[in-house]
């Protein structure tokens, strides 16, 4: 086979580049990870992903691919095995429907919590707890979304680890717990134990200082 | 048909979304049942399909209800195999072809959208954004076909013609009643012809709607913000 080169621009806190680092890492792909400053975007990054200059971008063999969900389809049409989406349509639109779901309304709603008080953020939260449940609804007695092992949702949904340490860095603990949540909760733990994934989570520590500096001021 | 194989598709007749679908099922031959819905007054069934969102379409295979419009036109897509493929077989050109789906839809949807509900300096801000992004778009469309010709007929639209066609076939309608030109040929000259082709593709002209329900439809739309903000 001809030597495949892989590279991965991300950032290690962004929940949408740790998808990717997921992906690769379950298919076993070899690959060079860049580790861009947004303040500062490299000459490469531009290069690579002129239209919305964002991270991630994924390139091979020198074609570069941007927008998370799309590189996790394109890593899983590309190196078949340990497929990440199912086999079947219907499965494969139901993986596809709630990963739409939670980037565009559960990753907005979370960014509404971390700077919202009062009255608003109970608002805020109350909405967000519906839009777990209405996951939970989805995920039901399996271990993953993708049932025995990782599937794409199960990867797209790594934002709620995001939400949990927000949670943590903002002294709260009510919006998603064991007790209020405990399906949800307990694919959490799961996720968060499993060999792959959990090399793909930003270090505890440093992810709260970051929270703190970030949402915390506000309160 | 058999009932297992049956497909009803849940809709109204103004809804772009909706004419994403339709204009797939057609493309692939496929018999549907349409089923129009009344929004303002939600049925059971819909309620029931869709719980999450509360929206149409709603795709119905084998018993099954499917949502949302970009997620109904990949299942088509991976479920009716024979016939014309409505994304490319090779994985880097697919994983383009989604970008600049996914580009339209967040990026210039939802801007054109401003444009029809606000109006003054929130609208003129809204107008400029949507010719910054059909400029990301035209140089888009040069790299995705790289100097190919790309026919549209009714039989070779894919997601992305689709998509578009969606948002900018009622762009005659849209000149008319915002005064803005989006689909300018000397600006945006590729999309302006692609934009032409699909229009004039059986399968769209035969779902229509025509010319002076797309004019209504943006009148009410514009009659809506206005009032809104006058109140």
């Amino acid at each position: 086979m001809a030597e495949e080169e892989v590279k991965l621009f991300g950032t290690w806190a962004s929940p949408v580049s740790r998808r990717i680092e997921v992906a690769l890492k379950l298919k076993g792909v070899q690959y060079e990870y860049i580790e861009e400053d947004l303040t500062n975007k490299s000459p490469a990054l531009l290069n690579y992903n002129p239209v919305n200059k964002q991270i991630p971008v994924l390139v091979h063999n020198g074609k570069s691919v941007a927008e998370s969900l799309v590189i996790m389809e394109y890593i899983d049409e590309t190196w078949k095995h340990n497929p990440i989406l199912p086999a079947d349509p219907y499965e494969r639109a139901m993986a596809r429907f709630w990963a739409k779901y939670i980037d565009e309304k559960f990753w907005p709603a979370a960014m509404k919590i971390v700077v919202a008080n009062g009255e608003e953020q109970k608002g805020e939260i109350d909405e967000i707890q519906q839009q777990m449940k209405n996951l939970e609804g989805e995920l039901k007695e399996k271990k993953f979304f993708g049932g025995e092992s990782l599937g794409f949702l199960d990867i797209a949904a790594n934002i709620i680890i995001w939400l949990v340490v927000a949670q943590e860095a903002l002294g709260m603990d009510q919006i998603l717990n064991e007790e209020k949540l405990p399906v949800l909760y307990g694919w959490l733990q799961r996720l968060l134990d499993d060999a792959v994934f959990k090399e793909c989570v930003p270090p505890k520590d440093r992810h709260l200082d970051l929270f703190k500096v970030k949402f915390g001021s506000s309160k | 048909m058999a009932e297992e194989n049956k497909v009803k598709l849940h809709g109204v007749w103004a809804s772009p979304y909706v004419k994403r679908v339709e204009i797939a099922l057609k493309i692939k031959g496929i018999p549907y049942e349409f089923a129009e819905e009344d929004l303002v007054n939600k049925s059971q069934l819909l309620l029931q399909y869709n719980p999450v969102h509360k929206k149409v379409p709603v795709l119905i295979h084998n018993g099954k209800p499917i949502c949302e419009s970009l997620v109904i036109l990949e299942y088509i897509d991976e479920t009716w195999k024979n016939g014309p493929l409505l994304l490319p077989q090779d994985p880097y050109k697919r994983a383009k072809v989604h970008f600049w789906t996914s580009f339209v839809e967040k990026e210039l949807l939802e801007n054109v959208h401003l444009v029809v509900r606000s109006e003054g300096g929130e609208q003129e801000k809204a107008i400029k954004v949507v010719f910054e992004k059909l400029k990301l778009l035209e140089e888009g469309l040069k790299d995705l076909f790289q100097g190919e010709t790309h026919h549209i007929d009714g039989e070779n639209m894919g997601i992305l013609d689709i998509v578009l066609c969606s948002l900018f076939g009622a762009h005659k309608a849209q000149e008319e009643v915002l005064g803005v030109k989006f689909i300018d040929p000397e600006k945006f000259p590729l999309l302006s012809s692609w934009v032409t082709a699909f229009i004039e593709a059986a399968v769209v002209k035969e779902l229509g709607p025509p010319h002076e329900k797309l004019v209504a439809v943006y009148q009410f739309l514009r009659q809506k913000t206005l009032q809104a903000s006058a109140a």
